[in-house]
């Protein structure tokens, strides 16, 4: 559709947001980052890789190990990822049902034992540090449990960036 | 809310999306089939883990994924933060090699004697003067006095006495703080440039980095890590002062336990450390308002401590610690050799070098230099009288005599040949003066310099004083010392602290909430025999340790972005002009990355404005901007004047740091008040600085807008204050 017509427009708008996200962490200006910000730039353009995505999207761009990443190697490969829509976000609804998943008893929340659980225990799992944020930032400050269903909709829907 | 509600609800089409491609994008967790997103938690199939992993990988990615975007919220806050910092240190030290220009280059004429004065510190010292500021004892304590009484020689009790009235929020009499710095600098002048500690067995060093006035800071680490004593020692790796409402009681503490333990407690000095560096910071302010009477002859004392602090420490021979870092000339025999008092501003080579430089050995003799007309090349004075082609000449000549200076002074990119360049053309350069402007770059170096990750080393040309250096400059200094390890601070961390160059080099910051409540955290080390670092963090506020993750970085967010639309403000005719630049129809709408340009090329701030920009600009019409709609929207309120040349009051609050500074350098005497002459001096010097014209007629209508006291002088904390921009209201 109209997206034939814009494509080249869309390319050289990826360009820019790719180049403005990266160059948050090129603290010299010198088109270089740490590759341990790469996750933050990678998810900030509002990219969901698994953990593993990340590491194998890292694998391609990273040189020789360095620790550091150059904007040149960066910008295509992630250009590419955007416009191919590798990794695409979460819907809402999709994240629900993962939750109620994990709620067994369908109480409509969770307690923090059990997300603690499955957050650290499955999957690519939490670290004690991100599982302590994760239940500062979800947990009500009173009862302690995580009502989801609230939650999704207040942090998905973030006008900012 | 509401979604996912029913199955009758039609499918957004982004669900979809999830089915197909993330399957073919990882190969795991979700199975192959694209069966619609319902059925793929309750319909496992066979390769498939069973639903509550792929729930659990679902959730860390989303979560993962909104940490993420508030790490790059915080980023940007963080770099909004940093880069109006760095801008404030440049503007200072470009400010102040005008002034050394002035000196230099002008004759003695009324703007020249306002200044010149800072340049003359150390010897109006070592006079009379200097004998009252020591001198105590005509100081009355009243019997109303309710704070601490120390007696000396300091003892344990009378520092824990101090701490605990400081902490009561009581103040030291007048009496006691001279006294108390008149020990200091006793005990000051007889340590060494470089102090030498020695890590024992089951005797743990404590290093702190930047306190900047943060008592609360101070008061955790003992707190936490237990006060100074011949079984504790600590090393303070300088910044104390400034920007935080505490300076002189973290000092007069620190002064204080250094009296008792002189072997235990190590201060290394920063580069706030610094009369004129305090002038834009805070500090003298800070002094001033809370010692009305006495507080002049107390900074006197300060700056001659300042100028005996000690340059670095050294513990076991193997770790060195200093406040900036290195550069690939430091050399630590040299910094031991050199007489450290000399420096009393690290800004500007010491006096020695200028008098040489001025043909003029007797700093007492000001008056004679009327007759040095060899460097009388312009003068100030005359330029009012005849403007025109005579102005042009002289700007041009004073952008090059400056960036002489500025290449002399190592504040330009060729820092390696600094030397060189024009000395010997010079017919006043001698031997003398070679050596301090090389003693005196070791010390900017190792007062302001960060270490950056790549080899090499270059001016540090966003904070306008020292280097960058980076690991190959290290490896070569430390080698070149035997030494394994250099601890530094200067630069605020976000987790109080950094490790880089391998290891080599570390970063350790203790003012917690230094931008902003929640910016980042504090740290201090400990350092057992083994020479191993162990970092311990804090965060001194009961405001932000409520706060989650999301709160915190919400609340810096809005503050650094208040402070960035301040800016923006300021400099709005600069912006309307590079934004009409993009808009050559005067449409009065340029695109979103027009924006972005002409926003970074007018503050040139270095920031991701792209990134900022859906912070920023709120309404956009298909991608474009409506530019001076938007300046309106930046809605900061200004003061109502009666003022036909507005002009004035744009360059008032894009140089409010630089104004105020020299009104404290023309301020005297401490008063302060200024005369309404004094007033119109402070911005004649201000316009040569910035090589713009400010009419006189300007100048008075300002002055006239003004209330002044019925002797005809302007209280200068009101005024700065009445020119405070404000903002109207929070933007969320």
């Amino acid at each position: 559709m109209e997206n034939k017509q814009t494509a080249g427009y869309l390319v050289s708008d990826v360009h820019k947001k790719i180049k403005a996200a990266f160059e948050a962490f090129d603290y010299e200006s010198n088109n270089t980052v740490d590759v341990r910000e790469i996750g933050t730039i990678i998810y900030s353009l509002g990219c969901f890789p698994t953990q593993k995505d990340l590491h194998d999207f890292i694998a391609e761009v990273e040189e020789d190990h360095s620790g550091y990443i150059q904007l040149n190697r960066f910008l295509p490969a992630m250009a590419k990822v955007l416009l191919e829509n590798r990794f695409p976000p979460i819907a809402e609804d999709l994240l629900l049902q993962a939750f109620e998943v994990l709620d067994k008893e369908k109480k409509g929340h969770l307690e923090p034992e059990e997300l603690m659980r499955y957050m650290t225990q499955e999957g690519e799992p939490f670290t004690q540090e991100e599982m302590d944020e994760m239940l500062t930032a979800l947990a009500d400050p009173e009862t302690n449990y995580i009502y989801y269903k609230d939650l999704i909709s207040q942090l998905t829907i973030d006008p900012n960036i | 809310m509401g979604c996912g509600v029913g199955k009758s609800e039609p499918r957004p089409d982004k669900c979809d999306q999830v089915s197909i491609s993330v399957p073919a994008a990882t190969g795991e967790s979700f199975g192959p089939e694209p069966t619609g997103c319902s059925d793929l938690f309750l319909l496992p199939t066979q390769p498939c883990p069973p639903p509550a992993i792929r729930a659990a990988l679902l959730i860390q990615r989303w979560y993962r994924q909104y940490v993420a975007r508030l790490e790059m919220r915080r980023r940007c806050t963080w770099n909004i933060f940093q880069s109006i910092e760095y801008a404030g240190e440049q503007d200072q030290i470009k400010l102040y090699n005008f002034f050394g220009f002035l000196m230099d280059h002008f004759t003695p004429g009324t703007e020249r004697n306002l200044i010149s004065h800072i340049f003359h510190e150390n010897e109006t010292c070592r006079d009379v003067e200097w004998e009252t500021c020591v001198c105590y004892q005509s100081v009355e304590v009243p019997d109303s006095y309710g704070g601490p009484r120390p007696t000396f020689p300091m003892s344990f009790c009378g520092v824990s006495g101090l701490l605990e009235a400081f902490k009561r929020k009581q103040q030291l009499h007048a009496r006691y703080v001279l006294q108390l710095l008149g020990e200091t600098w006793r005990l000051l002048r007889v340590l060494p440039n470089i102090n030498h500690v020695a890590a024992r067995r089951s005797r743990e060093i404590t290093i702190c980095g930047d306190l900047h006035g943060q008592l609360e800071d101070l008061l955790l680490i003992f707190y936490k890590n237990g006060l100074p004593s011949s079984e504790k020692p600590y090393v303070f790796n300088g910044d104390y002062v400034d920007r935080g409402k505490s300076s002189l009681e973290i000092l007069l503490i620190l002064f204080g336990f250094l009296l008792v333990y002189p072997n235990d407690v190590h201060l290394n000095r920063g580069n706030h450390e610094d009369h004129i560096v305090n002038l834009r910071y805070g500090f003298t302010k800070e002094v001033l308002a809370k010692y009305r009477v006495h507080g002049k002859k107390i900074l006197k004392l300060l700056q001659k401590i300042f100028s005996w602090l000690p340059l670095a420490t050294v513990i076991d021979h193997k770790v060195l610690v200093v406040h900036g870092g290195i550069s690939g000339d430091t050399d630590l025999h040299t910094i031991a050799r050199m007489d450290r008092h000399r420096y009393v501003s690290a800004l500007r080579p010491s006096k020695t070098t200028r008098h040489v430089f001025r043909g003029c050995n007797n700093p007492a003799a000001n008056s004679r230099d009327g007759s040095d007309g060899r460097r009388r090349a312009w003068s100030l004075t005359h330029r009012s009288s005849a403007p025109g082609h005579k102005h042009s000449q002289r700007s041009w000549s004073v952008e090059e005599e400056l960036k002489r200076r500025r290449r002399l002074a190592g504040f330009d990119q060729s820092y390696g040949d600094l030397k060189k360049a024009d000395w010997d053309s010079d017919p006043d350069s001698g031997e003398t003066m070679e050596t301090d402007e090389h003693e005196w770059k070791q010390i900017v170096d190792l007062l302001w310099s960060d270490p950056m990750p790549q080899n090499g080393c270059i001016a540090n040309e966003v904070r306008g004083g020292g280097c960058y250096w980076g690991p190959d400059v290290t490896d070569d200094v430390l080698g070149r010392h035997n030494l394994q390890l250099l601890i530094r601070s200067h630069e605020c961390k976000q987790d109080g602290y950094e490790i880089c160059h391998n290891r080599k080099v570390v970063t350790i910051f203790s003012a917690s909430n230094y931008y902003e409540v929640g910016s980042n955290r504090g740290a201090y080390i400990r350092m057992g025999q083994d020479l191993v670092p162990h970092f311990i963090q804090y965060q001194a506020s009961h405001t932000c340790r409520a706060l989650s993750l999301r709160q915190s970085v919400g609340w810096t967010e809005r503050s650094a972005l208040r402070a960035l639309r301040e800016q923006l403000f300021v400099h709005k005719s600069d912006l309307i002009a590079a934004f009409q630049e993009f808009d050559p129809d005067s449409t009065g709408t340029i695109s979103l990355s027009h924006w972005a340009s002409a926003a970074e090329s007018v503050l040139q701030l270095g920031l991701p404005w792209r990134v900022l920009r859906s912070q920023l600009v709120g309404n956009t019409q298909h991608g474009a901007v409506d530019y001076q709609q938007w300046i309106r929207e930046l809605s900061i309120t200004e003061p109502q004047l009666q003022i036909s040349d507005t002009s004035i009051l744009e360059t008032m609050y894009k140089n409010h740091s630089n104004l105020e500074t020299i009104f404290r350098i023309i301020d005297t005497d401490h008063s302060g008040l200024i005369s309404f002459e004094e007033f119109r001096q402070t911005w004649k010097l201000l316009s040569s600085h910035l090589k713009t014209e400010i009419s006189e007629k300007a100048i008075a209508d300002l002055a006239q807008s003004i209330d002044f006291n019925k002797d005809g002088s302007i209280d200068i904390n009101e005024f700065l204050e009445a020119f405070r921009l404000v903002e109207l209201c929070a933007h969320t």
